[in-house]
């Protein structure tokens, strides 16, 4: 960023030209559209440069002052609270929530105000708190977390370089990811690497893949239980991999069965699995059964056999659509990829998360990387690649619903005292000499809790576990949204966020809104979500003078004009400065956050009211933070990381840290009190060397690592499951590929060994330290809620009559659908083709359509449509077209293009559309429709993300005027 | 009077005061555009631009004067055509070219308003500035040249150029003779010329003002007689 | 900008070159490997965002490419062609970036009627020196590739400068730094053919026969060159011409034409001179006139 002025006193900053880094490991100086045109976004006209309000049935904003928004909002919010607070539920449990309002977090903003929005959600006891990542990579999380251990991008950008092949599937990485993509295509020109793209139509990554094959959207699970049977079919696996480190060796419950459709335990009624069954068979020492020659017929990899054996070619190629002859070839690739000395790495997104079984096409490649050997592998992994800039950061906080810092759940009705949720969520060994990180959950979970609550919270009361909501269902947004719906929901915050464009099936968003009381919108430019209740014509047909929801618009900073960390894909905290100040009279996050919640504070102080502990007893006072009507990000930043509450001393008596010290490690917290950390995963990003998530040493300590620059959580690894690239006695599997070797004494490398360091080679621990087994899971036992083998189930909107696999159960039995989505579904005779939504890359989602330098470049919506659709249509290029579901409809401009194909699937043709989802009535673009009034309100059995990317349309050709 | 008379009487009207007006509107308008032209044709007379101020300025400008001169040569068109028809005695003049340029008149070439030279002159300035014309539209950058598509762009270009330089090589061989031709801008200038001149240079047009002014004179004379 | 390493001038004599003795430079090149393109326009923001140029928010007409055309504020785009092979039904998305190709022998430099207007560097970036422009658009005419576009707001011609104003301070140009993939390079001519030969060596490997590198002799080369897939056909690439070369058109008139005309002007004074030196004035007979007197 180059500002105007040196930094003297007399210069007022002000960004006049924004340019890529060079010294940046990943970006190496280039930048992707959005990135180069900044500059129009920092300065779009759509900026908000005041606070604004807008009266119940009005049809204007008026300008308000800051100390009357504040206040209103503060007495708005404390109204609704003390009204509806539940303190009691029918059973009589404390349960400390409050539902009528809610709060949607932005995964734009840095790691500093996300601090500051969990403290401020929680500190009011809601429990309708989400952020993006519900939209978008919360199936990542669901998925990963019971397979290898943690949620997370396996490996990093740079990593990318070292891979043999390059899947990429589920996801656009040239077009949603181009600056990362820079090391797909160096391992393409280094590494001769192969890239093959599996995808509804022909992308941009597909542009310069090696081989394409057009698929099903909503089919991928079929294809990859295909692949892991082709792979055990051929015997193409890494098999001392797959011994030693997967739990193929472990023997499952004998009442585990799979029947046409549905596993064992599931209750139709409650459309939903006991999956007590779902688990090892222990011996008499409690210890979990293996059987190392993974022969035992109830063994993971025999079961595994058994489930997939249906999965033929020839069975893929009528559920997906991609020709035998294509996926054979393709497995033929993957295949050979379990050599020791070749990786493949497998690059995904929304295109996976977005289904109703998204959690579960991810744990399909996540088992195809395991029989590969391919976890913990310079070159491998499963590279979920994040879209929003903090939403990595966003869900390492905890901003979902049910959900606290560092992947730690919120209790529930039922875990009454902080010992029961320690003893029911902390993971009990399961095979001896396992690392079983988690079982220090407990530390983790207390330290949060000192930070929280700061002095008053205390061993004797718990630590105020008391104060902390407790849930008794998901309060999701798809969730959150249908109360809303219903006339249950009384006040809302919209913090850089766009729900009226980013959730599904726009009409009913705009309904639920309008049922409102109030709604809080702190964002740095104008949304539609803050016009919901504007009259657009076509595009925004309502009636404004029967919205009787107030409105209030807060402009705030965007990230060029704050000092703040995000966390990328990598995992990378990276540590960012500002360039300039909020325009006009925007504020930043936490001025505005600081302000309501100094307001509300004092109104519970003088006035008192439902549970003013909850709040109070939060941490945001004078103690905590400088000005805690504008907390410094620094202060955050370093809360994050953890102090020490009190001196400490090791074993030995040594002084470790004196009080107030900074941690540098998460191995240091305690579970007394004596240590203080909002998220665990953090420490160690800002110790008393200082800030670590600031560094710019750049040095390739090999095979691209740059320890040195920003920092990695957890413990700046870089590799996670590292270990996993060298056999249990420390031989690497690839010498070409050696990240670690014992030096004696301990573990050394060109990275951070993600393993106790000085465990030596040989031992039984193996790399999978998060999970109680220490190894990777095929089987994901109880880690997931439809199943612990991925199966293919339809779309809920799906093109074909019946589900080839077994036709009495066609969809996914857990999915959840409220009986209002229900209604608003449709039919395949109605709506026969299936559509699918993505992004292009010329614009992020509904934000830099305010840039003009963006908008030059994709300036109005479009759909794209195969030749043969559109001939049999008589849809032309550039012709406006009308696309149609159950929900609503959207006008746009029809791209005829080859790059879309009519697949056969189940004896059947079918075409589908392709509709990016970018333009709105807002914005430097032309107006148009939000592309999501289109898409279904139902979501992932696993994290409740919305489904995206397959339902049901028709299209025509229309004389109405495009977007 | 008597001066008057006299002058009216050795002097003959060769061009009128609309045509004179038209002829001297184009020299000016000619002149810019044509140096100009050659401003942008040859980079050493670049500083001819510089009679319209810039060059910028000349490019904007040229194109308007050049259709001024096309304008007022479609006004000379219509008045001089018929004087221009190609007639059998034109063989007489081509035959004694040589003769006409040693300024030998001992021949009659029964040369009329104009002579051959001159008609071949006009035509090639009327088929020049048509070329000029539809081709300057063409390559008009401002208006026209974006709705063409380049390789027409580039013929328009070349035959704007083989135009505009014929066209100047021919008025400047139209500005020699007229400066050769004694008596000619006197005559473009007041519009008579000497019946001598007329007779040396156009003697079929002298012989035939001769008998048109004795039969006027005959008829003038028989009025006289009838009053 | 450096004024002392210009090796062409428009409509300059060779006798009155312009100063270059400052000519010791390295030939830079930019090298747009289409095999490794993207399409995804962050080099057209760049060139926009660097150069302070906003065009219009057009339509969408059906196609990825967008803006439609190069403009006056459009220096650079993405054309897409989606080229299916008849045989194997392979099919393909080339996208390539267009813009002035900087070539080595500049049809619009040889086109353009006003000395100094455009330059060529010793580094051999074609330059369009915009203040002396008139607008007249012959380098429009001059380009083999269809580059200049004249503004409509000022009469100027405008296209690519290879960002040499970052160039002379030793930046690569805007386009080339910010390309996510690495689909753009920037660095000397020589070594930019080097690279390109490993790009089709590579291409090669991977069953492209025909992968080969543009760099057209038929305009002397180019400071921006491709590496292409098929490079036997480089229509395929939105129309990329197969032998660009300046057109014969534009040779006549600059090579012939001019010529010819400076010699039939210096023939036609030459002969008006001697003719009216050697047969003087014509002067009308004044005595012819008395019979005149006499009727």
């Amino acid at each position: 960023m180059y500002s105007l002025g040196d930094g003297a006193k007399n210069a007022k900053p002000r960004i006049f030209h924004i340019e890529g880094d060079p010294d940046h490991p990943v970006s190496r100086g280039s930048l992707c559209p959005k990135g180069a045109g900044l500059l129009d976004m920092i300065h779009s006209k759509n900026r908000l440069l005041y606070p604004e309000y807008r009266a119940p049935g009005s049809k204007e904003w008026v300008r308000i002052s800051w100390d009357e928004a504040t206040k209103r909002i503060a007495r708005l919010l404390k109204d609704d609270r003390d009204k509806n607070f539940i303190s009691h539920n029918e059973k009589g449990q404390l349960v400390n929530r409050w539902l009528t309002s809610g709060m949607l977090a932005s995964s734009a903003a840095s790691n500093e105000t996300g601090v500051l929005d969990f403290k401020f959600a929680r500190g009011l006891g809601m429990l309708g708190l989400d952020c993006q990542a519900r939209l978008c990579h919360a199936p990542t999380v669901a998925a990963l977390a019971p397979s290898f251990g943690r949620g997370a991008m396996t490996n990093h950008w740079v990593d990318i370089k070292n891979a043999n092949v390059v899947i990429v599937m589920g996801g656009n990485p040239a077009e949603a990811h181009p600056v990362g993509f820079k090391w797909v295509i160096e391992a393409k020109i280094k590494n001769k690497a192969k890239v093959i793209v599996v995808d509804p139509r022909f992308n941009r990554t597909a542009a310069v893949a090696d081989i394409f094959s057009p698929i099903r959207a909503g089919s991928d699970t079929a294809f990859l239980m295909g692949m892991v049977r082709y792979l055990l079919e051929t015997d193409q696996i890494q098999h001392d991999y797959v011994r030693s480190y997967t739990n193929a060796t472990m023997i499952v419950r004998e009442d585990f069965a799979f029947h046409d459709g549905v596993f064992s335990g599931f209750d139709a009624a409650t459309k939903s699995y006991d999956k007590s069954s779902w688990t090892y068979e222990t011996g008499p020492d409690g210890n979990a059964l293996r059987d190392m020659t993974m022969t035992h017929p109830r063994s993971v990899l025999q079961l595994l056999k058994q489930h997939v054996d249906r999965y033929t070619p020839e069975m893929v190629e009528t559920i997906t659509g991609v020709k035998k002859a294509d996926f054979l070839q393709i497995a033929e690739i993957i295949g050979s990829c379990s050599a020791k000395t070749k990786t493949l790495t497998w690059l995904y997104a929304l295109g996976w998360t977005h289904h109703t079984g998204g959690a579960q096409i991810i744990r399909g490649s996540a088992m195809i990387q395991l029989l590969l050997g391919n976890i913990g592998m310079a070159g491998g992994g499963v590279n979920a690649l994040r879209g929003h800039s903090n939403i990595q950061g966003y869900t390492d906080l905890g901003l979902l619903s049910l959900r606290v810092p560092g992947y730690m759940n919120l209790p529930s009705d039922n875990q009454q005292t902080l010992q029961q949720y320690l003893d029911e969520t902390t993971p009990k060994d399961v095979i001896p000499g396992q690392v079983n990180y988690w079982k220090n959950t407990p530390k983790f979970f207390i330290s949060m809790l000192k930070n929280l609550y700061g002095k008053h919270a205390t061993k004797e009361n718990g630590f105020d576990f008391d104060l902390l909501p407790k849930w008794d269902r998901s309060y999701d947004m798809l969730a959150y949204f249908d109360l809303m719906y219903q006339g249950k929901v009384n006040g809302y915050i919209a913090q850089g966020f766009n729900p009226l464009a980013a959730m599904p099936d726009k009409n009913k968003t705009s309904l639920s809104l309008s049922k409102l009381k109030f709604l809080v919108i702190i964002d740095p430019l104008v949304t539609e979500t803050s016009n919901f209740w504007r009259n657009e014509g076509r595009y925004n047909d309502v009636k404004t003078e029967d919205i009787q929801t107030e409105v209030f618009r807060l402009p705030s900073n965007c990230f060029a004009e704050e000092n703040g960390a995000i966390v990328n894909s990598g995992r990378w905290l990276q540590w960012h400065f500002a360039g300039q100040e909020p325009p006009g009279d925007a504020r930043h996050d936490p001025a505005i956050l600081g302000g309501i919640m100094t307001e509300l504070r004092r109104l519970y102080a003088e006035e008192g009211g439902a549970c003013p502990e909850q709040l109070l007893h939060m941490t945001w006072d004078e103690d905590t933070y400088h000005d805690p009507s504008f907390p410094h990000p620094e202060e955050m930043a370093k809360e994050a990381n953890g102090y020490a509450t009190q001196d400490i001393y090791d074993d030995s008596g040594k002084l470790l840290y004196k009080e107030g010290q900074l941690l540098n490690s998460f191995a240091d917290l305690r579970d007394d009190g004596s240590t203080q950390s909002f998220c665990w995963v953090f420490t160690g990003s800002w110790t008393e060397a200082g800030n670590q998530m600031a560094n710019r040493d750049n040095t390739d300590t090999g095979l691209g690592n740059t320890p040195g620059w920003a920092y990695a959580w957890p413990a700046n690894r870089r590799i996670l499951y590292n270990r996993a690239s060298m056999d249990i006695d420390g031989n690497s599997w690839d010498p070409h590929r050696q990240i670690l070797h014992w030096n004696g004494e301990k573990w050394v490398g060109a990275d951070v060994p993600d393993f106790p360091a000085t465990i030596p080679p040989g031992k039984e621990a193996a790399p999978f330290i998060m999970l109680p087994e220490g190894v990777g899971r095929l089987f994901s036992a109880k880690g997931m809620n439809d199943g612990p083998f991925p199966e293919h189930y339809e779309p809920v909107e799906s093109p074909i009559a019946k589900n080839p696999l077994h036709a009495k159960v066609t969809h996914n039995p857990t999915a959840r659908i409220f009986q209002n989505d229900a209604e608003r579904m449709g039919n395949r005779t109605e709506f026969p083709y299936v559509a699918t939504t993505y992004s292009v890359t010329e614009l992020f989602r509904h934000w830099t359509k305010h840039s003009h330098l963006n908008a030059m470049l994709q300036p109005e919506q479009f759909i794209e449509i195969g030749e043969k659709l559109a001939a049999a249509k008589g849809i032309g290029h550039g012709d406006t077209v009308k696309v149609t579901t159950k929900r609503g409809y959207i006008t746009a401009k029809a791209v005829v293009t080859k790059r879309m194909r009519t697949l056969n699937v189940a004896g059947q043709e079918v075409d589908q559309i392709g509709i990016p989802c970018h333009w709105g009535f807002e914005g430097a673009t032309r107006k148009g429709f939000l592309a999501n009034t289109l898409s279904p309100g139902v979501g992932d059995a696993n994290s409740q993300t919305p489904e995206f990317k397959a339902f049901l349309v028709n299209i025509e050709k229309t004389d109405e005027v495009a977007a | 009077m008597g001066n008057h008379n006299t002058k009216k009487k050795n002097q003959i009207l060769r061009t009128k005061l609309p045509e004179r007006l038209c002829h001297w509107m184009i020299v000016f308008c000619f002149f810019l555009a044509a140096t100009s032209g050659l401003s942008w044709f040859f980079p050493t007379f670049s500083w001819l631009s510089s009679f319209l101020g810039t060059p910028q300025m000349a490019r904007v400008l040229h194109p308007f004067f050049g259709i001024i001169v096309f304008l007022g040569l479609c006004y000379m068109f219509v008045k001089f055509v018929h004087y221009n028809m190609p007639a059998e005695t034109d063989k007489i003049w081509f035959r004694n070219v040589k003769g006409v340029l040693l300024n030998d008149h001992s021949q009659p070439l029964k040369i009329g308003k104009y002579n051959a030279g001159q008609k071949v002159l006009f035509w090639l300035i009327m088929i020049s500035i048509s070329v000029l014309l539809i081709s300057g539209l063409i390559m008009w950058r401002a208006y026209f040249a974006q709705y063409f598509p380049i390789p027409v762009l580039r013929l328009a270009i070349l035959a704007h150029s083989i135009a505009g330089i014929g066209l100047i090589l021919l008025i400047l061989g139209h500005i020699y003779l007229a400066i050769w031709v004694r008596g000619s801008i006197t005559g473009m200038v007041t519009g008579y010329v000497s019946k001598a001149w007329a007779r040396q240079h156009h003697d079929r047009w002298a012989e035939e003002l001769d008998a048109k002014e004795s039969a006027e004179r005959a008829a003038l004379d028989r009025q006289g007689e009838k009053a | 900008m450096n004024s002392q390493n210009i090796i062409k001038r428009s409509a300059t004599s060779e006798i009155t070159p312009a100063p270059h003795v400052r000519d010791h430079q390295m030939e830079v090149a930019k090298l747009i490997d289409v095999s490794t393109c993207i399409g995804c326009k962050a080099c057209q923001v760049a060139c926009n965002e660097w150069n302070d140029l906003r065009g219009e928010v057009e339509e969408n007409v059906g196609v990825y490419d967008n803006p439609r055309d190069l403009a006056p504020e459009t220096w650079t785009l993405m054309r897409f062609t989606e080229h299916e092979e008849e045989e194997t039904g392979k099919l393909e998305w080339l996208i390539r970036k267009d813009g002035c190709m900087h070539c080595e022998d500049p049809g619009c430099l040889k086109a353009c009627p006003i000395p100094g207007a455009i330059v060529q560097y010793a580094n051999g970036i074609v330059d369009f020196q915009s203040d002396l422009c008139v607008g007249c658009g012959y380098c429009v005419a001059g380009c083999p590739f269809d580059v200049p576009r004249i503004s409509q707001k000022d009469n100027k011609a405008y296209k690519c400068t290879l960002c040499s104003d970052r160039v002379a301070v030793g930046q690569t140009p805007a386009c080339a730094k910010t390309c996510p993939t690495g689909a753009i390079s920037f660095g000397s001519k020589e070594e930019m053919k080097t690279l390109a030969a490993t790009r089709i060596s590579d291409l090669n490997e991977r069953g492209y026969e025909n992968a080969g590198l543009y760099d057209p002799e038929g305009v002397g080369g180019t400071h921006v060159m491709y590496v292409l897939q098929h490079a036997d056909d480089p229509k395929r690439y939105a129309g990329l011409p197969k032998d660009p070369k300046i057109s014969g058109v534009v040779e006549g008139w600059k090579d012939v034409l001019k010529p010819a005309a400076a010699v039939a002007g210096a023939v036609a004074v030459g002969a008006m001179a001697a003719h009216f030196i050697s047969v003087g004035p014509n002067v009308t007979e004044e005595g012819e006139e008395s019979p005149d007197d006499a009727a």
